[in-house]
């Protein structure tokens, strides 16, 4: 028995199922050294853009500049999406609304979704594809042509000159499109229910009214600010450790906008479950 | 210095006086810009010391090392020109930064260091819409604007016609005869660098094998050495 035991475990299967069982856990490994590398280094160049920004060391005009670049230039789309969605949800949500008696509280419903989830996150997620990987490939770019080095070669700090520019920008341009994305949304649901279900426009903002505070606005728009930093922090990051040439570019901008948008997600649900659950 | 398992430099060891022009030589790939980074502090060594005026800069704060790197120029090998600024733009950058002098003062400061190089007439040009040579000294212009106590030249004269060479070589010579200001330089270029070499340094599989003036590194009895200057293709350098 023992005999046929040693000859199992010598045997060329028992071997590579142990290689493999090696290289898996060695590249599960790798793979958790990797992340945590990643947080830590992201942690540090955020914690260092912030101190920057507290010593108030920023450059007025680029940030106006990146705060049209990334921030007007996108309100279209943010208008877009946030329109056609509000109208989409009504438009589920009025029929049946109606057919239950419940058409009034249609407004609330409507505007409760969008000032506190689908504002924020449709915008966030939106500039996030846009804006995180434009920031990712342009310091990409610079970063493997020489020219983050040439930066500091000439005593500019890349974080004062390039990261707090689109930080600021970001963190004040977000919460803004989300008040645009909120408005859009609202009126876009109000309309689709008035011609669907006939819902009075009265009514319908004063079921709004009532439904949504202040707070929630309030709310919505913090949400944004941390998703602003979120997209500008992860696309500096990805840019300036890009490596390997036009093709490190590429996959530094994809990276930035999968973990942008998963870390948007997750980041979501915590602070929805803290600011309005938890509460 | 290292990266990953590749060893670039090892027991590597060169002294640069100040107010001198340095020239260092040694094959393609052989860690020749490596130096000239670890002598700005952009990369750290694995192990050993880069030391500016006595002090270590590789246990520094990095907000000493900014302040440090204002009074070093670098001309990069491949310019590193700013891709969203015009040439001008990218020349008064680091007055614009460093210094409190007027817009009037630093355009003409801009314009006089893009003269020198034959470049002014690119004042409002984008960096994509210049040849390789002139990027070159567009950075080289870049460089030297803010008239830095030491400067490092990483192949200025590479891609360069004869006459800009000498305009280039000119004007490093210039450099250090007004400012007084030390001159690392990597060349290739024989000619121009016995015109204006005080000390040549040949980097040969990660040290320093040759050092001294013009005249003495010319005449070392280092087949190595000998065969790099004849460009010869027999020696015991490996191809
Ligand atoms: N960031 C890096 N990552 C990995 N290897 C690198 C890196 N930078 C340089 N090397 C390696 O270090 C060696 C020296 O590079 P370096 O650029 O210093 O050469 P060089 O002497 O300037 O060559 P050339 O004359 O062609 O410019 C090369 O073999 C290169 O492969
Ligand atoms: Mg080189």
């Amino acid at each position: 028995m023992a005999q046929v035991l040693r000859e199992v475990e010598e045997s060329p299967a028992a071997h590579a199922v142990e290689r493999v069982s090696v290289g898996v856990l060695a590249s599960i490994g790798r793979r958790v050294s990797d992340s945590f590398e990643y947080m830590g280094g992201l942690t540090m160049l955020t914690w260092e853009t912030l101190k920057t920004i507290l010593r108030l060391r920023i450059r007025f005009a680029e940030t106006l500049n990146q705060c049209y670049l990334l921030g007007y230039q996108s309100l279209i789309i943010v208008l877009l999406t946030s329109l056609f969605t509000g109208m989409v949800f009504s438009l589920e949500s009025a029929l049946t609304a109606v057919q239950y008696g419940f058409g009034s509280f249609v407004g609330g419903i409507v505007s409760y979704t969008v000032v506190r989830e689908l504002g924020p996150m449709l915008s966030a997620v939106v500039v996030a594809g846009r804006c995180c990987a434009a920031i990712a490939a342009e310091l990409g770019s610079m970063e493997v042509t020489e020219q983050i080095e040439a930066l500091k070669s000439l005593g500019l700090a890349p974080v004062r000159f390039l990261v707090v520019p689109r930080l600021l920008a970001l963190m004040i341009m977000l919460p803004l499109l989300t008040i645009f994305a909120d408005v859009v949304g609202v009126k876009g649901g109000q309309w689709i229910a008035y011609v669907q279900a006939h819902i009075g426009t009265q009514d319908f903002m004063a079921s709004a009214r009532q439904t949504v505070g202040f707070d929630d606005v309030v709310k919505g728009l913090f949400k944004s600010l941390i998703f602003g930093i979120v997209i500008a922090m992860i696309g500096a990051y990805e840019g300036l450790t890009t490596t390997g040439g036009a093709a490190g570019v590429g996959k530094s901008a994809t990276n930035a906008v999968v973990t942008c948008i998963i870390v948007i997600f997750i980041l979501n649900f915590i602070m929805s479950y803290f600011l309005y659950a938890g509460a | 210095m290292s990266f990953g398992e590749r060893v670039v430099l090892q027991n590597c060891s060169l002294e640069v006086p100040e107010g001198s022009i340095i020239c260092i030589i040694g094959l393609s790939g052989a860690g020749k810009s490596t130096i000239l980074r670890l002598l700005d502090g952009l990369l750290l060594p694995n192990s050993g010391h880069v030391y500016l005026h006595q002090h270590d800069i590789c246990h520094i704060r990095e907000s000493q090392l900014i302040e440090m790197r204002t009074k070093i120029g670098f001309a990069f090998q491949f310019a590193a020109l700013f891709d969203s600024m015009t040439v001008g733009e990218n020349v008064s950058l680091p007055l614009r930064e460093h210094t409190t002098l007027t817009e009037k003062e630093i355009h003409e400061i801009a314009m006089h260091t893009l003269d020198s190089v034959g470049l002014a007439h690119t004042y409002h040009n984008m960096p994509s819409e210049l040849s390789g040579g002139m990027l070159k000294r567009a950075g080289f212009a870049r460089a030297v604007v803010t008239n830095p106590e030491m400067v490092l030249y990483d192949e200025p004269t590479t891609g360069v016609d004869p006459i800009v060479t000498h305009l280039l070589t000119d004007t490093i010579k210039r450099l250090r005869k007004e400012l007084n200001s030390t001159a690392v330089v990597i060349s290739h270029d024989l000619q121009s660098i016995y015109m204006m070499a005080d000390y040549v340094a040949m980097l040969f599989e990660g040290a320093i094998i040759a050092y001294g003036t013009v005249e003495e590194v010319r005449k070392s009895t280092n087949p190595i050495v000998q065969q790099f200057l004849q460009g010869s293709e027999v020696g015991p350098i490996p191809l």
